[in-house]
């Protein structure tokens, strides 16, 4: 007995510890503390198992010594322990970014609040990943969701409050989408297990109420991950919630979303039944091009620097889903891989538009939208922010050298294999989209002559820009030496496929 | 309705059998119905019905904000003690058996503190959100 | 037919609920759509549970035929998600109201396009 096999339960545990003794301790810089050490554990663990995953299989764990299918089980295999590094990886470099931020953003008193909310969020998106029982699967989704819907609200913008709201609705119909599909398949099978639940359903698979839970699971999700056309909620949400907030939020929680639809796709409902028998990808295919080509076109329009980048997360998350549409092993792996690739890449750029903001910010004052009239000019006064953010933003357009062109790599070459050689065309006309998007931020700070009369600003503060460059570097890094994103994505995605039925 | 006699009156003489009726349900959650999440709301609901009668202030005082955000807190930290407990006994996490020599009355301890950290958040969650709500009606119109 | 009458319930629940949180611009009355639409699945888990003839699962020599008590257990679970998301709506329909005056949703949006054409703010 090791402290070693129960990193499992730790990785879950030891976050959600760490929020109530935020609130117990009141005091900010301690509740930042706490929460800062059990998010970077957490990370410890997440690699920990990975390598554990890596070398010798998938890990189950028996929360309370049940045996599955009645107790609880957490389950690891190559798909979530990669989910898991890329969920517990942001949280590590956004919380340490949080503090500088949010002396900025968030009045004094209620600081220890959002490390606790922003802890309980975190140990959310981990349970989600991490648990393999359908019904905690939902119980952990609305931990995560609730505590962002909280964070959200505390933007200084009284649009915050609205946005939260709205999130809150559209959110709370996924929720309950999800939770009516789960329903029925314990209906149909008699188990929560969800390896159990796949054998028991594969006597049971084309029954209506199991189509009826694949349905609303579907649209449960695509409301929750904001994919192409329920993403309403998204670009309101991404632009008033606190810096720190939408860079955790838009690097981590639709991409656990995305692998829960996976994993329940794959792993339950099996291949077959989702892919071969409905026309589910064809569907898909369409609505991931829309998502691709008018998310991408309506972010060119955009005026605020976060709501530009809110839009083309909607469109990066149509490159998810096209993957997931051709039904192959590298479609799916490109869209495995595009969890972490899209993930590092919007966090930096998110935590990089809040130095900006933070660094815009009088002391005590309402800290100002990031918009094009506020940032002309500024690449001479900000050369290392605007310079991170024209780096993530080579990663949204897939230039070599960067994590995205793998991503756009692989989709292509999952096209090319289907003998779907306009989908080809499409890829490069959404890219040439994306530099139009990057291109204005590019002109606005590079080319434009500061407003008249605006105070000279400095370089942002090392607090703010150093955790945003560990997640450009790793934009960077992962364009170069593919050996963990590739490796794991085809590794899981040759798993699903050969396990699916 | 807090100057209201024989609210007041009957609110006193009703809000401790209230109270002991809860921790009636808290014990007796092992083996019957009831357990932490009612006994939780019904202790909850006993203070809600004092501050109804005797006015949000006077509440205030007998349980205090900083009171209902510990419980808040420490209710979750008795659940995941109880889980953690598990872990140092050698056992998973929150492994019941574990928790003493005879399986079931490790089950037995296990389940008690449980529904002992279900009942403090619950309460506190209660009390929270009724004293989030009754102390903004005041301050608009 | 009548086998199936707690699922017509479930169903004209669920549509009704989803048709309030659509076609009605209050707040708060959005957040009773969701509830509704929320107590739906309530019954859809509890009402298979049941066993006519089944006695609350307490083992006991007397009884052979006992009910589910899985059901209850995960709805008490999502009670209690319903309830704190509820909270959390009211919360934020107080705090819009003390921010913009009002909890009709056209009334929110016409506010703040005012602010957004005297500030030159971008358009929501």
């Amino acid at each position: 007995m090791s402290l070693a096999q129960h990193l499992p339960a730790l990785q879950v545990v030891l976050p959600l510890i760490s929020a109530p003794l935020a609130v117990l301790l009141r005091r900010g810089a301690v509740a930042f503390a706490i929460v800062t050490a059990a998010a970077w554990t957490a990370f410890a663990i997440a690699i920990a198992l990975w390598l554990q995953v890596a070398a010798d299989g998938a890990i189950s764990y028996h929360i309370g010594n049940w045996q599955p299918p009645w107790g609880i089980e957490y389950r690891i295999d190559r798909l979530n322990s990669f989910v898991l590094v890329l969920v517990s990886g942001i949280a590590a470099v956004v919380l340490p970014y949080s503090r500088a931020s949010v002396e900025r953003e968030i009045p004094r008193e209620s600081h220890y609040l959002f490390y606790a909310m922003l802890g309980l969020c975190f140990t959310g998106l981990l349970g989600i990943t991490i648990t393999g029982d359908a019904f905690n699967l939902f119980v952990f989704l609305e931990i995560s969701s609730l505590s962002t819907y909280v964070l959200i609200a505390l933007g200084r913008d009284r649009r915050a409050l609205t946005a939260s709201y709205q999130y809150l609705i559209m959110g709370s119909i996924g929720a309950t989408f999800i939770v009516i599909a789960i329903g029925l398949l314990y209906l149909m099978t008699g188990t929560l297990n969800l390896a159990d639940m796949a054998t028991k359903l594969a006597a049971i698979k084309s029954t209506r109420p199991v189509l009826a839970a694949l349905a609303f699971f579907t649209v449960g999700v695509s409301l929750k991950a904001a994919i192409f056309p329920l993403h309403q909620w998204l670009p309101n949400a991404y632009t008033y919630a606190p810096s720190a907030v939408t860079a955790l939020v838009a690097a981590t929680a639709t991409k656990v979303t995305l692998y829960a639809l996976i994993r329940f796709y794959f792993t339950i409902f099996g291949e077959s039944m989702v892919f071969k028998s409905l026309p589910l990808p064809e569907i898909m295919l369409v609505l991931s091009l829309f998502a691709m080509l008018v998310a991408n076109f309506v972010a060119i329009f955009q005026t605020n620097l976060k709501r530009l980048f809110a839009y083309s997360s909607v469109g990066q998350i149509g490159y998810i889903t096209l993957g997931l549409s051709f039904d192959s092993v590298h479609g799916l792996a490109a869209s495995i891989m595009h969890l972490v690739n899209h993930g590092i890449a919007k966090g930096g750029i998110f935590l990089l538009i809040g130095a900006i903001v933070a660094t815009l910010t009088t002391r005590q004052g309402m800290p100002p939208a990031p918009t094009f009239d506020r940032l002309a000019g500024l690449a001479k006064q900000m050369p290392l922010t605007c310079f991170g953010i024209v780096i993530g933003g080579f990663s949204l357009i897939g230039v070599p050298g960067t994590a995205g062109f793998i991503t756009k790599w692989h989709l292509i070459l999952a096209a090319i294999e289907k003998d779907q050689w306009w989908l080809v065309g499409a890829i490069l006309i959404s890219s040439l989209l994306a530099v139009t998007y990057v291109w204005r931020f590019v002109e606005v700070a590079y080319f434009r002559a500061p407003p008249a009369g605006s105070a000279p600003r400095g370089e942002a503060t090392y607090a703010l820009l150093i955790p945003a460059y560990v997640l450009i570097a790793a934009t960077i890094w992962f364009g170069i030496d593919t050996s963990f994103t590739v490796d794991t994505a085809l590794d899981a995605a040759q798993l699903l496929m050969h396990n699916s039925r | 309705m807090s100057n209201d006699l024989v609210l007041r009156v009957i609110g006193r003489l009703l809000i401790p059998f209230i109270l002991l009726f809860a921790l009636y349900v808290q014990f007796h959650g092992d083996f019957g119905p009831g357990g932490g999440f009612q006994a939780g709301v019904i202790i909850a609901a006993g203070l809600i019905f004092f501050a109804l009668t005797h006015g949000v202030d006077t509440a205030r005082k007998v349980v205090p904000d900083w009171l209902v955000e510990t419980m808040l807190a420490s209710g979750v930290l008795i659940y995941a003690g109880v889980g953690l407990a598990g872990l140092l006994f050698g056992g998973n996490y929150l492994d019941y058996f574990v928790l003493d020599h005879n399986p079931v009355h490790g089950q037995h301890r296990g389940i008690f503190w449980v529904e002992v950290g279900v009942a403090t958040t619950v309460s506190g969650v209660m009390l929270k959100i009724y004293y989030m709500f009754a102390s903004r009606s005041g301050s608009e119109d | 037919m009548f086998g199936h009458f707690s699922y017509i319930i479930t169903v004209f629940l669920m549509v009704a609920g989803l048709f309030i949180i659509i076609a009605r611009g209050n707040l708060i009355k959005k957040l009773v759509g969701l509830s509704i639409f929320q107590t739906s699945v309530y019954l859809l888990y509890i009402v298979p549970g049941k066993l006519v003839g089944g006695t609350a699962p307490i083992i006991s020599p007397q009884y052979t035929v006992y009910s589910n008590p899985l059901p209850h257990v995960l709805i008490l679970t999502a009670i209690v998600v319903g309830v704190a998301t509820l909270a959390l709506g009211l919360a934020l329909a107080v705090r819009i109201r003390e921010a913009y005056g009002t909890i009709e949703e056209d009334e929110i949006l016409a506010r703040d396009h005012v602010v957004v054409a005297a500030s030159h703010e971008e358009p929501v």
